[in-house]
């Protein structure tokens, strides 16, 4: 079969001072250079993206130059954007995401580019050293030839992120990110809660304070891009949630995240509803004046779009079944 | 740029990691450089998991005797017993860094069977143990704070006076060449499994640092030895782990037979990796395969058992073949998988040239002589890469600073640039790979003849004649592969050509060399170790070391 595959062509070296470069924060789509060419294959039907770029590097154009090493999702090189989504080269059949023979593929504009389809992963690799990504074993180590004793439950558990493969793929689509080019996000959050959830860890406490600060947990806005993009199933926003509740079980309440969640609770508790208008003052503090302002354009926005919330908030009928719901559902909001 | 550690650890999987925290424990300045980011280090594709005799009912003994029938008494006996005797700590001390491995009901370590094992001795995580190992190593070096020289590919090995003093890397970002100055240099580079067409290894081995440690001098031993494992997937060549047969599935040919009753009766799928091998092979030549290939069929373990411990091998074989091993048999064959040779080390790492060390899948200690058993190879990566660590820290504080190396640096990079200029005379590195992979898996696989062998040695030898006009079809400086690749194909070359050398000096049958015109082991002539030493423009001087034999005679090897 014949395809046709075309490339996102960039070198550093030609453009030594575009926003791609050594530019961070995101975005990048300025990239003074990027351009697309055009590649015609020929591969069977069960080949794979990756397959084709080799082909294309090996008996067309020696220049091209893409990470690769496993072939088969295990090395975690070969991420890119294939059609506008953040994929694995390797394990992508070229019949599944071509239309009419044809598919794109090229660095995602959300990490900065060093050539052609390899990225710049430092952003991931700063995120990942930045949640202290080892474990603190509880004192005392086990002497001689004891192990700590744990249940294979609680090994069972971690397994899900220690099968991530730095592949980047979450943090290369994900919405916080392209927003905050600090949020931690979910591939490094998934590796924090692999070590808070270690029942051999001895700084449990610590991290949770720390995975709460700014940039942390609850910059998440559950926009689930991380779930549907990771070819492992680490699912990191799942494991984002399970840190957030962690973290508000071991009472770390004191941050913009859980009062947000607080009051989002509070409000649906009391009212059935969302109270949009407190919801924000609560979130971020009543009398935090400078964090209410930089809000106001939103608002404002909102206000031209005939977006605004009403000025009095009204209770839904039957609230009481739903203060019910609390009650059953039980912790902090009984 | 020439930069100064005590110590540099060339290569960052298993192996180099190791060898770098205990250096590091040690006090030196230490520094890992890596052609990849350490995470994507083949390390990580090991599946089924690593030995260490810890259980109730085993001993370092009986593992040790294992290691040594299975290598058909080629390994070197006071080697495995250093591997065996020191594995139960090694495998604890990973477990305290953090690896979660499987336990059992009590909470501790628990095992699965594996091939060659006389005790289920194998210690793992799901089936991803090599990937767990390896980010568990790698997080460990983040917080020694090592320094970890990322995408820098070494070029050569910087010898002042017979002794290594450093190595050249290009930086991958930059293009740029700089000398990693250091008063020993581990070489911990891997296997050279691109070498062979296909191979279940991944394209990023390519057997650089032992072609390196052989053209500066060391010698290189056993390289005949070249394991193929008996399960690989049909077609792409992809492992499905020994953890499958460990688990209890079958292999059937076309008749669904299984064919192993004829060859291993007592330990039938399980037996080793050459026997399995080689009764594949047999049942594919007598028009008993389907299609080149045996069955490996999982059915009867059911679903759960399927996707708990075997996920990997499952979502591959449905990936590449569309064959979902809960509901269908799928088609394996003899693969290239590992090689038991490489560069020549004592149990401490060492070379016989001062400051150069190797350990992991590069050296040949020897442990795994004729043939490695399952899960011993990721052990034999910690116990030597923290030996060689902790040998090579104690003989950096004998050693004075380097001083020189400037003219070195200077003509590597002039050699670099020619290489770069070299016109297009019709040569590709690509297409140059894959007839030296072909001819390898061809004449150099599972069983070979003087004949094979002869036109074998030919062929690479016009390889590397035709290898002089290859040139780089890439000219930027930033992430020329064109030039990673072109560079690559020469180690290769180096590596193939001491291979062949290899099998044919060796006339017998013994491990993972199946002569058909020898087809008996020949104790009396060959218990013996193969050592090759490079000769600028001629074929390797030959010589031999003895077999080191401490406790167990050699016998004649049943499964
Ligand atoms: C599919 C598969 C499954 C396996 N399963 C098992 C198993 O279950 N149990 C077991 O015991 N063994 C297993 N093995 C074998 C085992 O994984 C390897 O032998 C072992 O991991 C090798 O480790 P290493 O540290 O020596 O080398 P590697 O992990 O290969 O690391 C080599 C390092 O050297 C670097 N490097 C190489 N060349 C250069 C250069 N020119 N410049 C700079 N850096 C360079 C690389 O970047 C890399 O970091 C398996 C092997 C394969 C292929
Ligand atoms: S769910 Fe959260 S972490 Fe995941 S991609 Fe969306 S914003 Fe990012
Ligand atoms: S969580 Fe998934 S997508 Fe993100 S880096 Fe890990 S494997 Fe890749
Ligand atoms: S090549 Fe390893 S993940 Fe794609």
């Amino acid at each position: 079969m014949k395809w046709s595959i075309e490339v996102g062509r960039y070198d550093r070296s030609q453009n030594p001072s575009g926003p791609n470069v050594h530019g961070y924060p995101p975005p990048y789509e300025a990239a003074p250079a990027k351009r697309y060419q055009i590649f015609e294959v020929e591969l069977d039907d069960q080949a794979m993206v990756l397959d084709g770029l080799i082909a294309i590097r090996e008996y067309q154009d020696e220049s091209l130059a893409v990470r690769c090493a496993c072939r088969s999702a295990i090395c975690g090189s070969c991420g890119m954007w294939i059609n506008g989504k953040a994929n694995l080269a390797c394990t992508t059949k070229l019949r599944e995401v071509a239309q009419d023979g044809k598919v794109r593929v090229e660095s995602p504009p959300s990490m900065p580019v060093i050539r052609d389809l390899v990225s710049d992963m430092t952003p991931f690799w700063k995120k990942n050293l930045s949640v202290r990504p080892w474990l603190e074993g509880k004192k005392p180590v086990p002497q001689g030839l004891e192990e700590y004793r744990v249940p294979n439950a609680a090994m069972e558990n971690l397994i899900q992120e220690v099968s991530c493969i730095s592949c980047g793929l979450c943090l290369m689509d994900c919405e916080s990110f392209a927003i905050n080019p600090d949020f931690l996000g979910p591939a490094a959050l998934a590796k924090a809660y692999r070590y808070a959830d270690d029942p051999r860890d001895a700084t449990v406490k610590q991290r949770l304070g720390d995975y709460s600060q700014a940039n942390g947990i609850w910059e998440c806005t559950h926009c689930y891009m991380c779930v549907d993009r990771c070819p492992k199933g680490v699912a990191p926003l799942d494991q984002i949630l399970k840190l957030r509740r962690m973290a508000v079980d071991a009472g770390f309440t004191n941050n913009a995240g859980t009062r947000h969640a607080l009051a989002f609770a509070e409000s649906v508790r009391d009212s059935g509803r969302l109270n949009e208008l407190t919801l924000l003052p609560k979130s971020v503090g009543l009398f935090n004046i400078p964090a209410q302002l930089r809000a106001l354009p939103t608002a404002l926005n909102m206000l031209r779009a005939g977006k605004m919330p009403p000025i009095i908030h009204h209770k839904i009928p039957g609230v009481d079944r739903i203060k019910n719901i609390f009650k059953k559902v039980g912790g902090l909001f009984k | 740029m020439i930069l100064d550690h005590d110590v540099v650890v060339l290569g960052a999987g298993l192996a180099g990691m190791r060898a770098g925290l205990e250096a590091a424990r040690n006090g030196v300045n230490v520094a890992i450089v890596s052609k990849v980011h350490p995470v994507r280090s083949h390390s990580g594709a090991a599946q089924g998991g690593i030995n260490a005799a810890l259980g109730a009912g085993d001993s370092w003994e009986i593992h040790a005797f294992d290691t040594i029938k299975g290598s058909d008494y080629l390994a070197d006996q006071d080697a495995v017993e250093v591997m065996t005797s020191e594995a139960p700590q090694d495998i604890i001390e990973l477990e305290h860094m953090g690896v979660i491995f499987y336990r059992n009901d009590e909470g501790k370590l628990g095992t699965r069977a594996f091939g060659g094992a006389s005790k289920a001795r194998t210690y793992f995580v799901g089936d991803i143990t090599g990937q767990a190992l390896l980010y568990t190593l790698y997080d460990q070096t983040l917080k020694s704070g090592v320094k970890v020289y990322e995408e820098w590919f070494a070029t050569a090995l910087y010898m002042v006076d017979g002794a290594c003093r450093g190595v050249v890397c290009i930086d991958m970002m930059t293009g740029e060449l700089n000398l990693l100055r250091a008063k020993a240099v581990i070489i911990a580079s891997g296997g050279m499994g691109r070498v062979y067409e296909p191979s279940t290894n991944a394209l990023i081995c390519t057997g650089d640092g032992i072609a390196l440690a052989y053209r500066a001098g060391a010698p290189l031993m056993d390289m005949e030895m070249v394991q193929y494992h008996p399960t690989t997937l049909k077609g792409s060549g992809f492992l499905m782990t020994e953890a499958a047969r460990g688990e209890g599935a079958y292999l059937l040919n076309r008749d669904g037979e299984r064919f192993m009753q004829r060859y291993a009766p007592k330990m039938m799928e399980l037996a080793s990796r050459d026997v399995v091998s080689r009764a594949e092979t047999i049942e594919i030549a007598e028009g008993r395969g389907i299609d080149g290939n045996v069955l490996l069929d999982l059915r009867h373990l059911g679903r759960d058992v399927i996707m708990s411990k075997l996920p990997q091998i499952h979502e591959i074989a449905l990936d590449f073949l569309g064959i979902d091993m809960v509901t269908d048999p799928v088609p394996v064959r003899p693969g290239m998988h590992y090689i038991m040779g490489g560069v020549r080390t004592d149990t401490d790492g060492a070379t016989p040239i001062p400051g150069l060390y190797a350990a992991g899948e590069c050296a040949c200690v020897s442990v795994h002589g004729g043939n490695r058993l399952g899960a011993n190879s990721l052990l034999d990566t910690l116990v030597f890469g923290r030996r060689s660590g902790l040998a090579s820290s104690a003989y950096v504080k004998t050693v004075a600073a380097i001083a020189s190396g400037e003219e070195f640096l200077a003509a590597e990079q002039r050699r670099i640039a020619a290489l770069m200029t070299r016109p297009y005379a019709g040569e590709t590195h690509a297409r140059l790979r894959l007839e030296l992979g072909m001819l390898m898996d061809a004449k150099v696989g599972v069983y070979r003849d003087e004949a094979g062998l002869q036109e074998a040695l030919a062929g690479v030898e016009q390889l590397k004649r035709r290898y002089q006009s290859v040139a780089v079809g890439d000219k930027s400086r930033v992430y020329n592969q064109a030039l990673t690749f072109v560079l690559e194909l020469g180690y290769m070359l180096d590596c193939a050509e001491a291979t062949v050398h290899g099998a044919i000096t060796r006339k017998e049958s013994r491990g993972a060399q199946s002569r058909t015109d020898y087809p008996q082991r020949n104790d009396a002539d060959w218990l013996k170790h193969v050592v090759l030493r490079y000769q600028d423009g001629q074929p390797p001087s030959i010589d031999y070391l003895p077999v080191t034999i401490t406790k167990w005679p050699p016998q004649e090897r049943t499964y």
